[in-house]
């Protein structure tokens, strides 16, 4: 799901750059007012997790790979806005370090992976679970279904970036410039890889979390509002 | 143990199993992800590249590249699970490193 450089056109990239400037700038003022003493090493456990997570790639039917990025379990953990700066910091490592997305497309790499992904996994678990015991099994449901959720979303808006891409930008004799591949390839590549397998893999991993979580400190499952 | 403790616990036992995200692909024949080809990758697939992507592609060069050593291209797993568990763990540091600065920083002014 990290798009590489030269992948998306440089307007592209400058869009979603553009976009990604004013949340990240909402992210810090919302997590100033929430985040706790107490909660903030978790921002860095949040981020560690999540890295290491999205280097368990697994093979996807078709050839390729994908992994589960245990964005959704930060979220609901720390809130969404606090799992997008820990999702924005692995992320923005993940490309300079080891080449992983590129540097002109991290504003669309952290739209898709850190905004896509934890706020609508992390609203889709807020609506299932609603009111119910910190402890419930309801609350494990909602993580998984946010989870899965939440990574197939994320999957689809990096197809439709890749899908756009030969549509808007063609040399005159329509040679694609940028990404080869438009929507009715890159679309159900990315989106069937996750409905399939990844989806599942990120499931597994925030269920289980959770499960665990609740054991230790169930305190966390109230989205970080406490 | 604190539960924070914990958790970096895990973490660092995700770190030690993190080859499995090169075994379990190579042992199903898995390739590259889908949309993150390379170039040479690209003209196998195609026959040509993307102009965009020839001139853009090589625009960063990333000291850790995929999350293995500069010249050891072509070595075995077991070297290249070696330098995955090391890029694992300067990863986690430096992402450690800022994140708890983050945190600091923000926690702080509303203190």
């Amino acid at each position: 799901m990290h798009i590489p450089d030269g992948y998306l056109s440089p307007a592209t990239c400058g869009v979603f750059g553009a976009v990604m400037i004013p949340i990240w700038m909402a992210a810090s003022k919302r997590v100033k007012k929430t985040l706790k003493v107490r909660q903030a090493p978790f921002l860095a456990i949040g981020a560690a997790f999540s890295f290491v997570i999205m280097m368990f790639n697994v093979p996807i039917p078709g050839g390729s790979t994908g992994h589960a990025v245990g964005g959704v379990l930060v979220a609901l953990l720390l809130g969404p806005w606090a799992a997008c700066i820990a999702l924005t910091v692995a992320l923005v490592i993940q490309a300079l370090l080891f080449g992983d997305g590129g540097i002109t497309a991290i504003g669309a790499n952290c739209f898709n992976i850190a905004v896509v992904l934890p706020f609508t996994g992390y609203y889709v678990y807020r609506l299932i679970s609603s009111n119910s015991p910190a402890g419930s099994r309801r609350r494990v449901i909602a993580a998984g279904a946010g989870a899965y959720v939440g990574i197939c979303l994320a999957a689809l808006c990096t197809g439709i970036e890749f899908g756009l891409q030969p549509l808007l930008y063609h040399t005159a004799n329509g040679q694609p410039l940028y990404s080869p591949y438009g929507l009715n390839v890159a679309v159900p590549a990315m989106v069937l890889g996750h409905l399939l397998v990844i989806g599942w893999v990120e499931v597994l991993v925030t269920a289980l979390a959770v499960k665990y979580l609740q054991k230790q400190d169930a305190v966390f499952f109230d989205g970080g509002r406490s | 143990m604190t539960l924070a403790k914990k958790l970096w616990a895990g973490i660092g036992a995700l770190i030690l199993l993190s080859p499995l995200g090169l075994i379990l692909p190579d042992r199903f024949r898995a390739g590259t992800a889908w949309g993150e080809w390379g170039v040479d990758e690209l003209q196998k697939m195609r026959g040509s590249v993307p102009q965009g992507i020839l001139k853009l592609s090589d625009l960063w060069k990333a000291p850790l590249p995929d999350y293995a050593f500069q010249g050891w291209e072509g070595k075995d797993l077991f070297h290249s699970s070696f330098a995955y568990v090391v890029s694992a763990v300067a990863g986690i540091a430096i992402i450690a490193g800022v994140a708890l600065l983050i945190g600091k920083v923000l926690v702080k002014e509303h203190e």
